[in-house]
Formats: C-alpha cells, structure tokens, sequence
C-alpha cells in the first residue's frame, strides 16, 4: 500500500524547519542585528509602517529572522504586537510641530520656508554603484567625519527657516481661499486593532487601514486610480518627512494638562497632503473648481505610499459605484498585508475533506445528467 | 513553556475582550459577532479564529486536541497545538473523549461530544451569504431582516443547473430557526452533529474577524427543499480499509501499485480506536 497520512506529522515539521534554519544560515556567516539597522533603513521603515509598531530593533530582528522577506517580517512584528497590553495612549500630536527633515511641495515653487530636499533617492540615477561593493565601516567613518565638517562650514549656515515649526502649504491656500477651511474633527478615533471594522466606516478607522495597508497593494490601487480605474487627478499639496514628538499624560492625573505630561521621545513619519481638483455644481447648473484635500500618513519614511493613502483617503471620503477603488469594502478589506498573504497562503494547506466533498458534488451531478440523458432516450 | 510571553500568549485584556465576544455569540445562536482580531504567530487563514478562542478559554486544567483535516497529526494541527501547549503548558491528546477543548478545522470527530466539552471550529469565510452579496454593509442588513431568499435562490440555481444542491462542505444551515449560519467547512457529512449537540459549538474566524456559536441543545437543519432532501456525501459500498467502520466520513485513496482506489477513515483517531478495539476483542 501506498503513503498513509496517519501518523509522522510531528517529525516532518521539526525536520522543516531544521531545514529552514539550515538556509538562513548555510552561507556561515551571521548578520548582525545593528548592521540591518544601520543599512536597511529603506526596509525597516517600510516593515513598522504595515507592522504598526515604531521599534527599530525589533524590526531588524524580525527583518534577520525572515530573511530580509517584508511579508515575513510584519507577521512577526503584528504577531508580537498582539501580546502587549495598551498602557498609555499618547497626549494628540500635531503635524505642525514636527522636526521637518524634508519638505517638498509639487504644487508650489515658492513655498513659505522654501523646498527641503532632504535625503531622498528621487534625483539618484539608478545605477548600480560599484564602489559600494568595497565600502568598509573604514571608509564609511572617513566620509562621516568629512561630511561634518562641511556641514559646519558657514557655506550652509544661511537658512533661516524654523525647522520646527514650518508652515502649512495648504494653511497658505487657505488663507488666500482657494481652498476651504475645514473643522477640527475632534471625535474620539476608532481603533482597527480593538473593534473591527464595521461600514459605513469612520474616517479614522479607514486612515488606520490604508496606514497599516502593505506598501504595494496601497500603491498599486492608487495607481489604477490616477491611470483611470478612478476619478482623481491629484497634486501634492505638501508632502514632509521628519520627527513627531510623543507626550503622555501622567497616570495619576485626571485631566491631562499639557504642561504635566511627559515627551517619551519621538517617531520619523511621512506625512502628505494631496490636493485634488474637484467641480462642483452650485445653484443653477453653474460649475465651479474647488480644491478638496486627500491625506497620507506613515511611520518612518515612506513617500510612495503616504501619496498613495492620500489619493485612496479621497476616494474613499467620495465612494463611486462606478470604481472599486472608490468603494470602501473592496480597498479596506484587500490591503492588508497580514491578512492577504494569510489567505492566500492558506491554500497551501491540506484541503482533503472539501475536495472529497466536492467530488461527491461533481459525481452526483454527473449521475444526475446520465439519469436525465437515458430518460430522454427512452 | 515559553516563558517570555504571557499565559496563552495574549495580554489578558485581549483574552477578556474575545470571551465577551464569545459570551455574545452563545446568547444568540448563529448570529456572527464582530470581534477585534488579534494578529497571531500562525497565518491569518490557518486558523487564527479558532486558535485565538481556544486561546481566550483555555485554563491550566484543560485538555486540548487540534484536528485538521480529520488528522491530530496534520501540518497545522500539530503546529497549534504546539504553540498552544508552549505558551500554556496544558496536556494534549489525540483522544476525542480525554478532551475537554477540541479545535478543528474542517470536520466534527466522529465520537459524539459530550456536555463538559468545547468543540471549537476554524472558519474561513462566516458569511453564508457572501456567494451572492460580496458586500459585508449588505449582508448585514440581509441578516437583521432574515431576508434570506437568496440563499434558497442559490440552492435552487443548483438544482436547476445540475439536477442536485450542488454544495460542498460549509452546506449553509439554519440555527434556532433565525441565522443562517456557515457551519465552517464541514463536509455534510458533519452538519447533523451540530444538530442538538450536547456539546458547546464555538466558531471563529480570524481573518473576517467574527465570532459565532451554536449553544448545547440547539437546533441545527441544513437548508433544503421538500422535494430535493439534504444529502450527505455518500461512501456506499465502502468501508475503511483499517477499521472496517462504514459509518464514517472516509478519505479516498488510490495505491501507488496496483492504481486501485481505497477507502480510509478521515478521523484518525477514532480509527485507530477502532483498530485497537478490534484488537483487543480478537476480532482480526
């Protein structure tokens, strides 16, 4: 007789994941945890973006234990995210008092406090660097040391610009009234990770999904939108990147005052305002263009993506039939990356007792047929 | 026992959070309650529904079986119920009967439960209704107002295009006379189990994150026509080819040498109960 799936389950898995380990590490050399995190900022941003937990360390941990897959790498991080109780929840920040480190607008050129390129890859010609081949921690150190001096040199010391506290774009548009002033919505925000979703959903409660959503699922529906699977065409109003302070409340204290609260240190986040032209009809059939805001936020940095939940965040306050990526069940449901590649994985799994159960379905129908062709013939 | 993580892995505030909803689910039968999914060491898909009740429930004297698939040895049974007894310590078994937890996915064992017994169901798609309806807003509204003519439409389809009700496992049934109700993928063969069962039904889903029950004693029927009867799947003129039993849910199997098909009990522990029964009686 043939293979029996009865018993040998056990010593096969151990054996797997023996054989796992065996190709993480059969090249024998062991990556060390502070060398991800010193060189792979890139991933570790985009890992505790869709993980939802700010921790570099662990990201890089979880970043070596997967082998550098981002998939992997947020399933542990949202795995262990789920053991920890909540303990305090953070005094509301501002965007506004953020320690900008980039700040570009598309959509003006002079901007009040001026355009901050900052670190970006945008004006890099991808080419392959092959002096990075033969780069050692040696020749890192010499440019750092280089690289600070000339940033002392009085040749940059020109700027006059508060980084602390930059205006808005949009508080300029505003002012000049091209685009309308908005209330503070100070409800209290949904949390996904302890309510699930229910529809019509919050506003909050969608931000919270597209933030979390995995970088290329968000990315590629806001680009079916902007192709024309979507009514949208979108500037970037404002997009920055740089550092948010976190305060919290004192414990014992009932009403939180501003002043009594501790700074418990500060996060890296890309925020990104997109402005996105809009005609609305107004009395007698007349037309008029209106800017409308879309909004983008995620940990670390992380432009592509916080563009792309500022197209989805409008197209999801506007819901169309007409267009899936309008509709907020079809975005918030399918972005997901825990939950996606969980699915689909799945299907890896036995499925024996569904299969036996259809082909009793598919036999039985086609008994059925033969029973119905003999009738006819009869 | 993994000792860097909490008692069955949660914070307790989690564990609470899902026996509310767990506590909501039992008091009204079928009707699928919204819980907040907690991300989970196995995949959203493997199971992390019923993982995170068995989780929620679970106490230092419990005594766990996972099945899958019919099997306590299968891939993923083995894999939950090793991260279940690392983070808990509790004993384990193959034995239906010993347990006082039972998680499944995919089929109810053939031993009947009893009353101071759990059985908890893995769900991959609660939604009875999402075949016809892919939109959660509607299905909702479809459930408040019992409207479900879509469901029998779906059954009469079948019937029409195939002669049969041409369903698989997670054969759609009425709970209480008021849900309609996935019975997570159980082959037919299982929904009568769920039928007046002495034992507590819990069924989760993580992924779609809702929480379902069928209490002790309630009644289940699979939906079907007067006309056109409910059918399980039928071994006929099969029998297993350890044990004998032709009362069972069977696998089908094709031997490697001769291309010849056989029957094998699905429930392999209950199987190899019958084996030793045998055994001990002297019967082989």
């Amino acid at each position: 007789m043939g293979y029996v799936a009865v018993k040998g389950g056990t010593k096969a898995i151990e054996e797997s994941i023996k054989r796992l380990k065996y190709e993480r590490v059969k090249k024998g050399t062991a990556i060390e945890l502070h060398k991800i995190e010193a060189g792979m900022r890139g991933l570790i941003d985009q890992v505790m973006s869709e993980s939802s937990l700010y921790d570099r360390s662990l990201a890089a941990l979880a970043i070596k234990q997967a082998e550098g897959n981002p998939e992997e790498a947020v399933f542990l991080l949202r795995a262990y995210r789920s053991t920890l109780p909540r303990k305090h929840v953070s005094r509301v920040i501002s965007s506004e008092n953020m320690k900008v480190e980039r700040r570009i607008s598309a959509s003006f050129k002079d901007i009040p406090g001026g355009q901050i390129l900052g670190a970006t890859t945008d004006y890099t010609h991808r080419l392959l660097d092959s002096e990075l081949e033969n780069e050692s921690d040696l020749s890192i150190q010499d440019w750092l040391r280089a690289f600070q001096e000339e940033n002392h040199s009085t040749e940059y010391q020109n700027d006059t610009a508060d980084l602390n506290s930059l205006t808005k774009v949009l508080d300029y548009l505003r002012s000049e009234g091209l685009l309308a002033s908005c209330e503070n919505n100070d409800l209290q925000p949904g949390d996904v990770t302890r309510k699930s979703l229910e529809f019509p959903s919050m506003r909050s409660e969608r931000l919270q999904v597209l933030t979390r959503g995995q970088t290329g699922a968000v990315t590629s529906l806001a680009y079916a939108v902007i192709r024309g699977y979507g009514a949208l065409h979108p500037t970037v109003g404002e997009l920055r990147v740089g550092k948010l302070p976190v305060h919290v409340d004192h414990p014992l204290l009932d009403e939180g005052q501003e002043e009594d609260s501790y700074f418990i240190g500060d996060f890296t986040a890309t925020e990104v305002e997109m402005l996105i032209p809009l005609t609305v009809e107004k009395e007698q059939g007349k037309k008029e263009m209106e800017f409308e805001v879309g909004y983008g936020m995620c940990m670390g940095q992380n432009e592509t993506k916080a563009i792309a939940m500022g197209i989805l965040d409008n197209c999801l306050e506007k819901p169309n039939k007409e267009f899936p990526s309008h509709n907020e069940e079809f975005v918030l449901y399918h972005i997901d990356s825990v939950e996606s590649t969980g699915f689909i994985s799945h299907l890896k799994m036995p499925h024996y007792v569904t299969f036996q159960s259809k082909l009793d379905s598919i036999r039985k129908s086609k008994d059925k047929t033969a029973e119905q062709e003999v009738g006819l013939h009869e | 026992m993994n000792k860097t993580y909490n008692f069955a892995f949660f914070d307790e505030g989690s564990k609470r959070e899902i026996r509310r909803a767990t506590l909501k689910a039992i008091a009204i039968p079928g009707y699928q309650v919204p819980f907040a999914s907690r991300e989970m060491p196995i995949g959203r898909g493997w199971g992390t529904g019923g993982l995170q009740l068995t989780l929620s429930l679970i106490g230092k004297d419990d005594v766990l079986k996972v099945i899958d698939q019919g099997s306590d040895e299968s891939v993923n049974a083995v894999n939950i119920k090793k991260l279940v007894s690392d983070t808990t310590g509790v004993r384990t078994t193959d034995n239906t009967k010993d347990a006082s937890l039972i998680q499944s996915r995919h089929r109810v064992p053939e031993v009947p439960l009893q009353r101071d017994q759990i059985l908890i169901l893995q769900v991959p798609l609660p939604e009875p209704l999402r075949n016809f309806e892919p939109s959660e807003h509607e299905t909702k509204k479809l459930h408040a107002e019992r409207e479900y003519s879509g469901a029998w439409l779906m059954l009469f389809e079948q019937i029409m295009k195939y002669g049969i009700m041409a369903t698989d496992a997670d054969h759609p049934v009425m709970v209480h006379d008021r849900y309609v109700m996935a019975p997570s993928p159980i082959p037919r063969f299982d929904n009568a189990k769920l039928d007046e069962s002495e034992a507590l039904i819990l069924l989760g889903a993580g992924r779609e994150k809702k929480v379902y029950a069928v209490p002790p004693y309630t009644n289940v029927s699979s939906l079907a026509f007067d006309d056109y009867e409910f059918e399980i799947e039928s071994f006929t003129n099969h029998a297993c080819i350890l044990c004998g039993s032709n009362d069972v849910f069977l696998d089908e199997l094709v031997d490697e040498e001769s291309g010849e098909t056989y029957f094998q009990c699905n429930d392999t522990s209950n199987c190899l109960e019958m084996v030793n029964q045998k055994q001990s009686l002297g019967v082989n």
